[in-house]
């Protein structure tokens, strides 16, 4: 840590190998219900790879909505303190 | 007698001291009276043990459950970490004032009746408030005085419902009702205000980020974890609450992924957190009020845990917005590992307390065939994670490199985050031993190969979604309006919209009555007037008449009365 701006975990090729790394768990968590077989509830959680689809779409549903709903919420940091500072 | 020892008061007894008190006195009180409180809640045996009457009520101070005890326990214990983590650093004012605010909440747990949790609801109240004042700044004042009203005013509907139940029922015990009359329902909405439930959550994310970096940790513990035993106590089962504890899982995530400022974003993620547990009640099974109850005690913990995190940040460095902070982790490894531990816990990663609580909830969804609730809880699960699990640590430890090199924790500070991230992973790796202390026996297996598998793919690829959607999240400079927005702006601009009308319908009578005066004035002068005002000519009134006219009119107006009379 002697070298702050060349920390290992910063390096392109570290961060290259943790990606790699990173999907090659990805693809083995998927693969496992292969062998532990999940029984799901209601049928269709059951089916291979359902969590894993499931969650990113999920994910990818709540960043659009809070992206779009940001649209019309976002202010600037300032809103509240310009108009309560009057008083 | 020593067995009916209050454990509330043990802490109120302490806040008291602590003021006063310096030095080694007063950690020595800080330290010991939260484990003296411990040791008194499991003297509290089951059911009531003591009663007082007052008018013609039976008030009963103190009575002990299980599920009572198991969230006095947490209390205390979120009481002495905290005293731990803040002592050195914090003001004694608000160390004092945080004291006697957990003393409300344990006094909550054993209130046996209305009456009794009302006081210690509304002890709670005005204590919190000195806890989010004692952030020092103007932004303080003024987050604190919105918070308190709010609170005062949640504590009013509470009272209308219990006078309401009290005078229909003439009982003041706390048993499960469901919210089937206007009593009952004002019962139910002061208790969701402190749980910060819709519309009016943003008292959360306003007030609790503006105390200071050892307040926000006291804060996040007490007052939406109160609410939530009340609801286990008085509502289980009332099926509204699955509606509204989903629609906060989810307000929670969207407003966090809006936000900028670290302790908004944990402060957001404690309505998403606090939703799970009150989409539990709702359910109101056995197995979900088990995780409702679990959930709370493991919450606290890893909610505590990363206000400790972003608190010795902000302590450190001065600064709680994403867009400065990064890379910090160079400097702060310790800080950042019990951040990160915290984050897994509150994602629910197998091996922490989140798995063994949170799926404990989705269980008892599944189990009573809601499907639609067990999705939307597992897609939320999903979402924490992006939220709270990943987008936290990321922001603040790694991201860029701000340049920033702060020191690692105070001694006390990482102490006290060792703690609490000890205790996320033993309930995460030893869920049997923590489960024994839930209200009702516990058949529940966390740990079925199937089910960790879909939550690791659930979790995971989550991760992979907020990786490849980064660009998406950029963090800006901004804050996101809320339902304060109404009271904050739009009351206020209708309040200043009146007043500018009332002043202009005020200008405009002044005016009239100044032009009407004037009218009567020239009228008056018209007739009456002799000097310049009149003009030229004398008003009729004050022109002077010679002796004989004024005979001769005298003569004729007397003939005219006598033949009116004669007549």
């Amino acid at each position: 840590m002697n070298d702050d701006s060349d920390h290992w975990l910063v390096r392109p090729a570290t961060i290259r190998w943790l990606w790699r790394g990173f999907i090659a768990v990805l693809v083995l968590t998927v693969l496992a219900q292969l062998v532990f077989a999940a029984k799901g509830y209601f049928g269709v959680d059951g089916w291979l790879g359902f969590g894993a689809v499931f969650g990113f779409l999920a994910c990818l549903a709540m960043v659009l909505v809070a992206k779009g709903l940001g649209v019309f919420l976002k202010r600037d940091e300032r809103y509240y303190h310009e108009r309560e500072s009057d008083d | 007698m020593i067995e009916s020892l209050p454990p509330a008061l043990i802490l109120l007894a302490a806040a008291l001291l602590i003021a006063p008190l310096r030095g080694h006195w007063r950690t020595a009180v800080i330290l010991a009276a939260p484990l003296a409180t411990l040791w008194a809640i499991w003297q509290v045996p089951d059911g009531v043990v003591a009663t007082i009457t007052f008018l013609d009520y039976q008030i009963e101070p103190l009575e002990g459950s299980p599920l009572r005890r198991l969230f006095a326990t947490i209390f205390a214990l979120m009481v002495f970490t905290g005293g731990l983590y803040a002592f050195r650093q914090a003001r004694a004012v608000e160390l004092a004032a945080a004291y006697a605010y957990a003393a409300g909440a344990i006094g909550v747990c054993f209130a046996g009746d209305l009456i009794t949790m009302f006081l210690y609801w509304e002890l709670m109240a005005l204590f919190s408030t000195l806890v989010v004042w004692s952030g020092g700044t103007p932004a303080a004042r003024a987050a604190g005085i919105r918070y308190a009203i709010m609170h005062l005013l949640g504590g009013v509907i509470l009272k209308v419902g219990i006078e309401g139940v009290v005078v229909h029922t003439g009982s003041i015990d706390i048993q499960p009702m469901l919210a089937t009359n206007f009593d009952t329902w004002m019962i139910l909405t002061g208790i969701l205000i402190n749980a910060a439930a819709p519309p009016v959550s943003a008292w959360l994310a306003d007030a609790y980020p503006e105390a200071s970096p050892t307040g926000s940790v006291f804060l996040s513990a007490f007052t939406t974890k109160t609410a939530v035993l009340a609801l286990i106590l008085l509502f289980p089962g009332e099926p509204v609450l699955i509606w509204v504890g989903l629609f906060m899982v989810m307000y929670g995530i969207i407003y966090a992924l809006l936000e900028n400022d670290a302790r908004r974003i944990l402060a957001y993620s404690i309505v998403n957190q606090v939703g799970f547990m009150v989409c539990a009640v709702g359910i109101g099974t056995q197995l979900a009020l088990n995780g409702a109850a679990a959930h709370a005690f493991a919450h606290i913990i890893y909610k505590a845990l990363l206000f400790m995190s972003a608190g010795v940040v902000i302590y450190r460095t001065g600064k709680s917005k994403c867009t400065d902070l990064g890379g910090l982790f160079r400097t702060m490894p310790v800080t950042a590992a019990c951040g990160i531990i915290g984050a897994l816990a509150i994602s629910g990663f197998p091996l922490t307390s989140g798995f063994t609580t949170k799926t404990m909830i989705s269980q008892a969804a599944a189990d009573e065939s809601l499907m639609t609730v067990y999705l939307l809880l597992a897609a939320a699960s999903a979402g924490v994670f992006l939220h709270a699990g990943i987008k936290f640590p990321w922001f603040v430890f790694f991201q860029k490199d701000s340049g920033l090199r702060p020191k690692d924790a105070p001694w006390n500070m990482a102490v006290a985050m060792g703690l609490f991230a000890a205790l996320c992973i033993l309930i995460g790796v030893f869920p049997e031993v923590f489960y024994r202390f839930l209200p009702y026996a516990v058949e529940y297996e966390p740990y079925k190969a199937g089910k960790v598998v879909f939550y690791l793919q659930l979790l995971l690829f989550s991760g992979l979604a907020f990786f490849l959607l980064l660009p998406l999240m950029r963090r800006t400079l901004t804050i996101s309006l809320d339902s304060d927005w109404l009271w904050r702006v739009l009351l206020f601009r209708a309040a200043a919209g009146i007043q500018a009308g009332l002043s202009a319908a005020g200008a405009a009578l002044q005016a009239r009555r100044v032009a009407g005066f004037a009218a009567l004035r020239s009228r008056a002068e018209y007739h009456f007037g002799s000097g310049p005002a009149a003009g030229k000519r004398m008003g009729v009134f004050s022109r002077t008449w010679s002796i004989g006219t004024t005979a001769l009119w005298i003569a004729i107006l007397l003939i005219a009365y006598v033949l009116v009379y004669v007549i």
